[in-house]
Formats: C-alpha cells, sequence, structure tokens
C-alpha cells in the first residue's frame, strides 16, 4: 500500500543549479526503503521534501493521496504525527540545555499527542534499550551512540508510520553501527524506515527496496537483492565496487 | 514498541551534582549587600540626606563613617541612597535594553536576508555612537532631567548592542539540526524560540546584560555628572563625584567613597552573572 508517493518532483535553487530532477517514487507502509548515492548526489534535499522542510520547485509529493502542502497547518500537524526523522550527527540532533525527557517528549507536545507523556518517553526509551533514568540526564553525559538512540527515541515517542534515518550511523564507530542497526531492525516491526545513506551494505540490511541516486536523478530502483546481485546501471555498479571489504584471511 | 533494554549498553553517564560556583557566591554577597543597604534607605537612613549634620568636609569618624560633603552632609547616608539609584538605573536600563534588544535580536534572526542586512546596518550605526551621547540627546530630546528618563535613555541606547549580540547568537542557534529535529517534531517558531533559542543564547547573554548593567549605573553617573540625570535631592552616585570634583585634593573621600561604591557594585553585578551562568549550564554536569 503505498504511502509516500513522490511525483515528478524536482527541486532547483534560484541560481538554477538542478539538484533532484524528476524523481518519482514511492514509499510502502511495513517497506523499509534505502536511498543511496554519494555525496552531492541529492538524498538530503530528497529528505527535507519528504519531511516538509522545503517545497519541491515542480511536480508533488502526496500522504496518502493527499498533496503535501507546508502552508496547511492543519494537515502538517497531522503529516508530523506521521513522519518523524533522525538526523546524521547525534551531536547536533539533540538540544544541549534540554533534558532527554524533554527531547523526547517534544513531539508529543508540540502535536498535542493525547497521551500520558512520562509513560510514553519511558516505553521509548525503553525501545531503544536506555534506561528510564536516562530521562533526567542531558545528552552530554551520554556516548555518541546513546545520543542516537535517544534521537530515534524522540523520532519513535508519537508512534509515527514513517521515521526518515539520514545517515544515523556515519557519525558512529562500527560496533555502535551494528548495535543501531539492529536496533532499527527491531524497531520496523512498529514503523516503516526510509533511511538516506551513502553506505549500500546499511541498506542491504535493513531495506528490502532500493533506489539508487546520481545527479538527482533517480538511476536504478527495486528490490534490494535484485539490484546487489544484479546492477543495471554502471554507477550502481561502481557504488558496489566502491563498498570497502575485509582482505581474505592469509 | 519492543523492548531491547537487554541487549543495550548501561549508561554510562554519571549525574553528578551542582556546585556553586565561588563567582556566584562572592557575587551575590556583594550585590545582596548593594541591594539590601538600597532597600533599608526606604525605611531608615544614618541621617537626613539633605540636613547638615556636621562640620564641612569632614573626614571618615564613628559619626560619619564615609565623612560629610561640602555642605556637611553625610556621605554615607548619600552612598546607601544612591546604591538604590544605582541598582534602580542598571535594572531598569537592562531590563528596556534587553526588552528592546532581545526582540530585534530574535527578529533579525529570522528575517529574510534583505531584512537582516537592514537590521544589522541599523544595529551597526545605532552601536557606532557612543551609549552616553545617544543617552544625552534622549534625555536632551525629552527635555526634562528626570531618573526615569536617564533609565530610559540608558536602556534605548544599550539596546542595540544587545540587539546585534542576541542576533549573532541566535542565527547560530537556528543552524543547528536540534532545530530541524524541533521543526520536524512539530514546534512552532515561537515555541522554539522559547524551549530552544532563547535557553541556548542567555549563557552568553546574560554576561553582556551584566555588563550592561555596570555601563548603565556609570552612564547614570556620567548623565548625574552633567546634570542630566537624577536630579537633586537624588543623591545618585555620579552626582556625588561631581560635587566631590572641586575638593578631590582637600578632601578625596567625597570622590573615594561613591567611587569604590560604583566598582564594587559593577565587580559584583559582573560575578553574579557569571556565576548564574555557570551554574545553570547543564552541559558542566557529569561532562563525559
Amino acid at each position: 500500500m503505498s504511502f509516500i508517493t513522490v511525483e515528478n518532483v524536482s527541486f532547483a535553487y534560484r541560481s538554477g543549479r538542478t539538484i533532484l530532477d524528476s524523481l518519482n517514487l514511492t514509499i510502502e507502509k511495513g517497506r523499509n526503503l534505502g536511498i543511496v548515492g554519494e555525496s552531492g548526489s541529492g538524498k538530503t534535499t530528497l529528505l527535507r521534501l519528504l519531511l516538509g522542510l522545503a517545497q519541491p520547485s515542480a511536480g508533488r509529493i502526496l500522504l496518502d493521496g493527499q498533496i503535501l502542502d507546508t502552508r496547511n497547518r492543519a494537515f502538517m500537524g497531522g503529516f508530523r504525527k506521521r513522519v518523524q526523522a533522525v538526523f546524521q550527527d547525534p551531536y547536533s540532533s539533540l538540544d544541549p540545555r534540554q533534558s532527554v525527557f524533554n527531547i523526547v517528549a517534544e513531539p508529543l507536545r508540540a502535536l498535542k499527542v493525547q497521551t500520558d507523556i512520562e509513560s510514553a518517553v519511558s516505553e521509548a526509551l525503553a525501545a531503544v534499550g536506555l534506561p528510564a533514568d536516562a530521562a533526567r540526564r542531558y545528552p552530554h553525559e551520554f556516548s555518541g551512540g546513546q545520543r542516537q538512540r535517544i534521537a530515534i527515541a524522540r523520532a519513535i515517542v508519537a508512534r509515527p508510520d514513517l521515521v526518515l534515518a539520514d545517515e544515523i550511523v556515519s557519525a558512529l564507530d562500527l560496533s555502535t553501527r551494528i548495535l543501531i542497526v539492529d536496533l532499527l531492525k527491531t524497531l520496523s516491526t512498529s514503523a516503516t524506515f526510509a533511511v538516506v545513506s551513502h553506505d549500500i551494505a546499511l541498506v542491504a540490511l535493513l531495506c528490502p527496496d532500493i533506489i539508487i541516486l546520481e545527479k538527482g536523478r533517480i538511476v536504478e530502483s527495486g528490490p534490494t537483492e535484485r539490484v546487489l546481485k544484479d546492477p543495471a546501471h554502471p554507477y550502481t555498479r561502481r557504488l558496489l565496487a566502491s563498498t570497502p571489504r575485509l582482505p581474505p584471511p592469509v | 514498541m519492543n523492548g531491547t533494554a537487554g541487549s543495550m549498553p548501561q549508561t554510562e553517564g554519571k549525574m553528578t551534582r551542582r556546585t556553586i560556583p565561588l563567582s556566584l557566591i562572592v557575587g551575590g554577597v556583594i550585590v545582596g549587600l548593594h541591594l539590601l543597604a538600597g532597600l533599608l534607605t526606604l525605611f531608615w537612613t544614618p541621617y537626613d540626606p539633605t540636613a547638615m549634620v556636621g562640620g564641612r568636609l569632614a573626614g571618615p569618624s564613628l559619626a560619619h563613617w564615609a565623612g560629610t560633603d561640602r555642605l556637611g552632609r553625610d556621605l554615607f547616608t548619600q552612598i546607601l541612597i544612591g546604591a538604590r539609584i544605582a541598582i534602580e538605573v542598571g535594572s531598569g536600563a537592562v531590563a528596556i535594553g534587553a526588552a528592546i534588544g532581545v526582540t530585534l535580536g530574535i527578529l533579525a534572526a529570522f528575517a529574510t536576508r534583505t531584512l537582516d542586512d537592514v537590521f544589522a546596518a541599523a544595529f551597526d550605526i545605532l552601536i557606532a555612537f557612543p551609549t552616553l551621547l545617544v543617552a544625552m540627546l534622549i534625555v536632551a530630546a525629552s527635555q526634562t532631567a528626570s531618573l526615569f528618563t536617564a533609565v530610559l535613555a540608558i536602556g534605548i541606547a544599550g539596546s542595540a548592542i544587545i540587539a546585534r549580540l542576541t542576533r549573532i547568537l541566535a542565527k547560530r542557534v537556528l543552524s543547528m539540526d536540534y532545530i530541524v529535529a524541533a521543526r520536524v517534531a512539530g514546534s512552532s517558531w515561537p515555541s522554539i524560540v522559547v524551549v530552544h533559542v532563547l535557553p541556548n543564547i542567555w549563557p552568553t547573554l546574560i554576561v553582556n546584560l551584566a555588563l550592561q548593567f555596570g555601563l548603565a549605573a556609570m552612564a547614570e553617573s556620567s548623565l548625574s555628572y552633567l546634570g542630566l540625570g537624577a536630579p537633586p535631592p537624588n543623591a545618585s552616585w555620579g552626582r556625588l563625584l561631581q560635587e566631590a570634583q572641586g575638593t578631590v585634593y582637600t578632601a578625596p573621600f567625597g570622590a573615594i567613597a561613591p567611587g569604590i561604591a560604583l566598582v564594587t557594585l559593577v565587580i559584583g553585578v559582573n560575578l553574579l552573572a557569571d556565576g548564574l551562568r555557570a551554574f545553570a549550564d547543564p552541559t558542566r554536569r557529569g561532562r563525559r
């Protein structure tokens, strides 16, 4: 079932520089989607459009058939309840002056979600593997991986249908990456994730579907398994070839 | 949501108690003493501030702790009253300056690029004029020298500096990912200002406001010195300094006593602000 539909979406700056060019894609409920591309391919711009933080220069984005209209306050309230995000840098995405409780509770308060905020925050923290007393602490008291868990807790606390994850493990060390990937796999049972990354291996672990972006265009899309096994586009082959591998044991 | 706590690492952070910074204690005591002295004069003063109660230009004694002025009035009584005036002027001017400056600074930070440039240029032009000169112009324009006019003038004159600092600090905060996260979480812009922008800019702002307090107290002294501040019989420290000017070599204590009072108040306010900033900063607790 199509949840978000992107129809012929383009994005260009006033200077005329085109970032995204006639994109078409759908995000289906319950099926994680990986959006892969190198730096400058337009991944983050696409994410901003999907989050309603910017307006496409052309085309439209639909949520359950309704046009994503950032000027429609009532629509955006409902949209925010259903679509949340986790950002790349766990150090700058958490307000250093807010306690973890206030950070995680922010969507519930802002969106006026009718729930017991205290228990919802505890539940979200437990879901990401943080103890309840973490709520009283401040971001600087946590490691990078733990901060990213707090950011994930904030994204899932309002029980959204879709979580857009922007390079969420790129700022973390390898062992922490594995823990966060495992966590996202577990959370995928209750929310759909759209994982934006330059790391094709990460996307392969989490997403049954993938799109490959190059210079603002989708050059390949389809089931991840098929794209990885039999890449049709030279750019996809180049991306796959550039994935780091351990040398064979001597 | 599925609980996954069992497979997760233990939180490494440790809660540590807030320690009260020494600057907060020292600043609090100094400002507290000035405040107490100022409040006391509302109910009681050692002598009538306008009465000639001793010899002219007498030095410090048990009867007159700071000596007397050229009319034989008790200087200590006038310094106590001056503390109240300095605090009124300092806090009043800072409150006016902060209300105008922070509002304009935040508006500039949110404005479009063109409008922001206009704001920035306006702040720079206002800052180019010395605070005292602007305050003198405002007092002159109002055609009345009163304590309220002095407070208003000093507050307005200082607001441009606060506005420029607020604009710079707010723009930096607005570029952070947690602001984007707040927008995605559904927070409105006014809520973002209250919840994220102001708490993140106030530590730097409060130090600046403390400096402004000192400048305001000194500006009032200067205005009084020029006869544009609190009119007699208000015993402002500036007026005391002005009156002691002619006798500074024969009776130096008339200038030294209000000078010490003014300097200690400014130091106290700065220490207090710095201490408050340090005490309220959550990132100073249990830093990793």
